[in-house]
C-alpha cells in the first residue's frame, strides 16, 4: 500500500499536528508527512507515539520527511 | 491562473488608479499634493494618537487603515490579543501567577482563556490556517530581536530625548515597581533560554488538551502553578481572596469575556504571548509581527480608556472586547487553508 502524503511545509504549529492526526483517525497506516522545521517535527513525532506507531525521519533537501507506519 | 494585475498592464492599470484616487481625495479635502502619501499619513496617525504632540499633524488617516487591514491580520490579533489581556489585567502567564498569589479571580480569567482557546480549535479543526510561511532573506529573522536590544539599550543607558522624556519612567504604581535592572535581564536570558528549547506554552497547553487530548505541555504549565504557589507560601506572598487583590478588579464577566478575547486571539495566532517573543527569537517574523501588535494593542487601550483599572473595567473596555471577538470571529471564519 503506497504511503498518504502530508504536505505540512510552511505551516506552523498545531497544523502539522491536526493534518497528521485527522489522517491517523481516518485510518491511515502508512504516512509520510513533509515539515520544514524542527517544532514541527518534534510535534509530529510527539503525536506518532501516543498513537503507537512506528516512526523514521530523513531530510530531503531544506525539508523533513516523516515516515509513520502502524 | 494568473494575477492579471501582475502583467504589464495590470502595473500600469494600478499606478492610473493610485493617482486619479490620490488626485481626488485631495479634492475631497486631503492637503494639496498630499492625496495619498503613506509618510505624512503615519505621521499624523502618530500625532492623532499622541505619539507625537505636533499640534497641527494630528489625525488618524483612514487610507492607512486600509493599506494595512487584511495585509496584516496577525497584527491586528496582537493588538486585539492585547485589549483583552488589560481588561483582565494579565496575560496566561500572569493569570496563573495571581492564581498562585491566592487572588481568585483569576479564575474566571483562566475559564475565559480556556473557552477561547476551545473556540479557536473549533477554527483549526475545520481547516482555519493564516497560510504557509514563506522563506524570507535570513536578515529580516533578526528585525525583532535588534528591536528589543534596542529598547534594553535605551532603558540600561536611561536614554532622554528631550526634557521631560521620551524615554519615560513611572514614579508611582506597577510601572515604578521592578527587580534590580541585570538580575531581571537574567530572569529573562534564562527563561527565554529554556523556554524556547522546551516550547512552553500556556495557549498550547490548554490547545493540545482540548484538540488531541495531549497533557505535554499542560504539565509544565501545572508545574508553573505548583511551583509559584509553594513559593508564594513560603515567602508569605500568599494572600487569598477576591477582593482587594493587586493590580486587578472583581468584574467577573469582563475578567471572563477579556480573556476569552485573548485566548481566541493567541489561539488563531498560534502562541502565547511569550511563546511569540521566543519565536521572535528564532526569527520568526510572523511572530514579532503579533508581538509589535501587543505593543500597538497597550497604546490603543490606554489611549482609548479599554484597559481595566483595580475599580474595574473602564468605559471602552467591553467594547473594544466585542469589536475584538467580532474581528476573530471573522479571521477564524474566512481565513482557510487551500489545497495543493
Amino acid at each position: 500500500m503506497s504511503a498518504t502524503r502530508i504536505d505540512a511545509r510552511g505551516l506552523s504549529c498545531p497544523q502539522p499536528v491536526v493534518l497528521t492526526n485527522r489522517a491517523i483517525e481516518a485510518g491511515a497506516e502508512n504516512l509520510e508527512v513533509l515539515v520544514d522545521n524542527e517544532v514541527s517535527r518534534e510535534n509530529v513525532l510527539r503525536l506518532a507515539k501516543r498513537h503507537k506507531m512506528q516512526t523514521s525521519v530523513h531530510e530531503e533537501g531544506p525539508d523533513i520527511v516523516i515516515e509513520i507506519k502502524k | 491562473m494568473a494575477n492579471p494585475l501582475a502583467s504589464r498592464a495590470g502595473i500600469v492599470v494600478v499606478g492610473a488608479a493610485i493617482g486619479v484616487m490620490a488626485t481626488l481625495l485631495q479634492y475631497l479635502g486631503n492637503p494639496p499634493n498630499m492625496g495619498i502619501c503613506v509618510a505624512c499619513f503615519e505621521r499624523d496617525i502618530a500625532g492623532g494618537l499622541g505619539l507625537h504632540r505636533a499640534g497641527v499633524v494630528q489625525y488618524i488617516r483612514p487610507e492607512i487603515s486600509g493599506f494595512v487591514i487584511g495585509a496584516l491580520v496577525r497584527f491586528f490579533l496582537g493588538v486585539f490579543a492585547m485589549i483583552g489581556a488589560l481588561v483582565f489585567l494579565g496575560c496566561p502567564w500572569r493569570a496563573i501567577l495571581r492564581l498562585a498569589g491566592g487572588d481568585w479571580n483569576a479564575l474566571t480569567g483562566l475559564a475565559g482563556l480556556a473557552t477561547g482557546i476551545g473556540v479557536g480549535v473549533l477554527f483549526l479543526k475545520s481547516g482555519y490556517s493564516l497560510g504557509r510561511a514563506q522563506s524570507q532573506k535570513a536578515a529580516s529573522g533578526y528585525l525583532f530581536p535588534i528591536f528589543m536590544a534596542g529598547l534594553f539599550l535605551l532603558v540600561a543607558f536611561q536614554v532622554t530625548f528631550a526634557e521631560g522624556g521620551p524615554i519615560f519612567f513611572s514614579q508611582k504604581g506597577p510601572g515604578s515597581q521592578h527587580a534590580p535592572l541585570l538580575i531581571s535581564l537574567g530572569a529573562g536570558l534564562l527563561v527565554g533560554a529554556i523556554a524556547q528549547r522546551s516550547r512552553f506554552c500556556t495557549m498550547g497547553a490548554l490547545r493540545d488538551v482540548i484538540l488531541l487530548r495531549d497533557f505535554h505541555l499542560m504539565s509544565g504549565v501545572a508545574a508553573l502553578l505548583i511551583a509559584a504557589l509553594a513559593m508564594n507560601v513560603v515567602l508569605g506572598q500568599f494572600k487569598p481572596g477576591f477582593a482587594g487583590q493587586p493590580i486587578a478588579h472583581t468584574d467577573h464577566l469582563w475578567n471572563f469575556l477579556g480573556m476569552a478575547l485573548a485566548g481566541l486571539a493567541f489561539a488563531l495566532a498560534g502562541g502565547c504571548p511569550g511563546r511569540q517573543l521566543f519565536l521572535s527569537g528564532e526569527g520568526d517574523l510572523d511572530a514579532g509581527i503579533f508581538a509589535l501588535g501587543m505593543i500597538v494593542g497597550a497604546g490603543v487601550s490606554h489611549n482609548f480608556a479599554m484597559a481595566s483599572s483595580p475599580a474595574g473595567a473602564a468605559a471602552f473596555g467591553p467594547a473594544g472586547v466585542i469589536v475584538g471577538l467580532v474581528f476573530c470571529l471573522a479571521v477564524g471564519f474566512t481565513m482557510r487553508e487551500r489545497a495543493r
